[in-house]
């Protein structure tokens, strides 16, 4: 059976079965990308939809041509100008950052500690990473309104304790904004972290006690390498979504608490200005064009290491 | 060479799994709080789940949710196996990378950039926004959820079954339904749930591509959390997270069953073999 016969044996329903998918993905995935860049050179109008020119190929060629001309770049100029979208821009992706790496100060140590679990218990404690997973997002940061407020749940606790007399300022800062990332991307990271460390070879920390290796250097050098393809994995899942996020900003954060997916929203439902929220919405997949990128590959590769 | 959980092991998994379930578990004791101060315990009461019976404009939203999240899931679930399907088994054709990028870029990419993205399709295609346009979104993201977990199902597979069943003379689409479909099931079982619970829990996606009369559950929590925490809401949450968690949990304990199941029948079969 020689890789041409295998290609014969595709027949009619072997093409269906690519055709159904893929169509589906061109036309609810990849194109309705095209449309916000073409809308994103266009202008706000009082008009519905808001925005001209609009291209309606009832209209003929030379309609649409003259449409062609009337797209511009001012939008995108807009951008670079009014402080408040790059300010917007350099916040998320900081937060987005600076979250990535406490979560994986925090992630680690758990995906490391339930692959070093006992065999028995390693299928629970995978569940119970899960399980918050499949839980509201928005249910989840909405827990932490109740704790973080002035007169919230984390301040009565502290002030019973005696370890503070006034109320900390927690909800509506940065600071909350940090917590419910870090909450809620948890298992992101520590899922493709722990199935990583899970693999790893006891063998090998052995053999390198054996040899007289102190266990930190042990895991500096064999742990945390071979962890490594998890821990990528795991901060993109992190960093991605997390750069354009627009809940937990929302209701965690502070009138100062810039994020670029809570700027589009207001741009888009408040001022109804579909074009620029057009524009900020491509800036923003160009900066993530990279990132997305990385991660597919090493998916890629992953996957096609455990076939 | 196998010692017990060292102290450091054991205190950053009961510290991590401290810090994932305590939020949720407080708002569900809050939620029996007589008070209407959240943060202020008053008793225990039971009143705030009465109060909801009769909100219906609550029971309206979560009845859309419930029937958005049921369709989408199935056709996601059929989109998304057949997604897998080509992903491991149809070997190279063109745009293959391009079918798989499709795939995975959804998992990472801001939903205020999939809710944009296909609002402003829905616009250009003239097409009236509500219902169908919700389900539309949700199954085009679902889809690729329900890929990813039913490829991972799929690449662990003896495909030596499925070549006896062709050798055979079983058409393909029949090989398909008796030797396929139920090896992968337990794949597709959680690819479904995982896109319903996903459509259940989605607000940004939900409000780009929703319309007039076809306001979704969490659109209506969010409206309202927005104005303050209420007990109200921490007992709609408490009944989600029950419903989900008792779900998750039936499947899996189902999934093991099977697969014990499955395992002492292999067994069986081979000894009766040799």
């Amino acid at each position: 059976m020689s890789k041409a016969a295998s290609r014969s044996k595709r027949g009619l329903g072997g093409w269906g079965l690519i055709a159904v998918p893929y169509f589906w993905l061109l036309i609810f995935f990849l194109a309705p990308f095209l449309i916000v860049f073409k809308i994103s050179l266009s202008q706000v109008a009082v008009a519905i939809p808001p925005y001209f020119p609009t291209f309606d190929l009832a209209e003929g060629w030379q309609a649409f041509r003259e449409g062609l001309s009337e797209l511009s770049l001012e939008n995108y100029v807009w951008l670079t100008e009014d402080a408040l979208y790059w300010k917007s821009y350099v916040s998320s992706v900081y937060i987005a950052a600076v979250s990535t790496l406490i979560t994986l100060l925090i992630g680690y140590p758990i995906a490391y500690g339930m692959a070093r679990s006992p065999e028995a218990w390693r299928p629970t404690l995978l569940m119970l990473v899960i399980l918050p997973f499949w839980t509201s997002f928005l249910i989840r940061v909405y827990a932490w309104i109740g704790i973080l407020k002035n007169e919230g749940l984390l301040n009565q606790f502290l002030m019973m304790l005696g370890l503070i007399d006034e109320p900390l300022v927690i909800l509506n800062t940065n600071v909350a904004v940090y917590i419910g990332i870090v909450y809620s991307y948890l298992p992101f990271l520590v899922l493709p972290l722990y199935a990583s460390l899970e693999k790893l070879d006891g063998s090998l920390l052995e053999a390198a006690a054996d040899l007289g290796c102190p266990p930190w250097k042990a895991f500096w050098k064999i742990t945390v390498p071979l962890s490594l393809p998890g821990v990528i994995a795991g901060c993109f899942l992190v960093f991605i979504p997390a750069v354009g996020e627009f809940v937990i900003p929302d209701l965690l954060g502070g009138s100062e608490t810039l994020m670029i997916g809570k700027t589009l929203w207001v741009e888009f439902f408040n001022n109804r200005d579909w074009p620029v929220s057009s524009a900020v919405a491509v800036i923003l997949l160009l900066i993530l064009v990279i990132p997305i990128v990385l991660f597919q590959n090493q998916q890629q590769k992953m996957a096609e290491k455990n076939q | 060479m196998t010692r017990g959980p060292s102290w450091f092991n054991v205190t950053s998994i009961v510290l991590g799994f401290s810090f994932l379930y305590l939020p949720i578990v407080l708002l569900v004791i809050y939620s029996f709080n007589e008070s209407r101060l959240v943060t202020v315990w008053g008793g225990f009461s039971t009143k705030w789940y009465v109060e909801l019976l009769q909100n219906d404009q609550l029971l309206d939203a979560a009845w859309v949710t419930l029937r958005v999240a049921f369709v989408s899931a199935s056709v996601a679930t059929v989109l998304g196996t057949m997604a897998a399907l080509v992903l491991v088994r149809s070997g190279r054709f063109m745009g293959r990378s391009m079918f798989s990028g499709m795939i995975f870029a959804p998992l990472v990419m801001p939903e205020v950039i999939l809710g944009l993205s296909l609002l402003l399709l829905f616009v250009a295609m003239d097409q009236a926004r509500g219902f169908w346009t919700v389900i539309i979104a949700h199954t085009t993201f679902a889809m690729c959820y329900v890929a990813v977990v039913v490829q991972s199902r799929l690449v662990g597979f003896d495909k030596s079954v499925e070549e006896a069943a062709e050798d055979l003379g079983c058409p393909p689409v029949k090989t398909f339904f008796l030797i396929t479909l139920p090896i992968i099931l337990p794949g597709v079982i959680a690819g479904w749930m995982l896109a319903f619970t996903l459509s259940l829990d989605d607000l940004v996606i939900a409000s780009f591509t929703t319309g007039p009369g076809a306001t979704t559950l969490p659109m209506k929590i969010y409206s309202q959390v927005r104005l303050g925490v209420t007990p109200e809401i921490n007992a709609v949450c408490t009944i989600l997270v029950v419903l989900v968690s008792i779900g998750v949990i039936a499947a899996s304990i189902a999934t093991k069953r099977q697969q014990v199941q499955r395992e002492r029948d292999e067994r069986a079969a081979f000894g009766a073999e040799g």
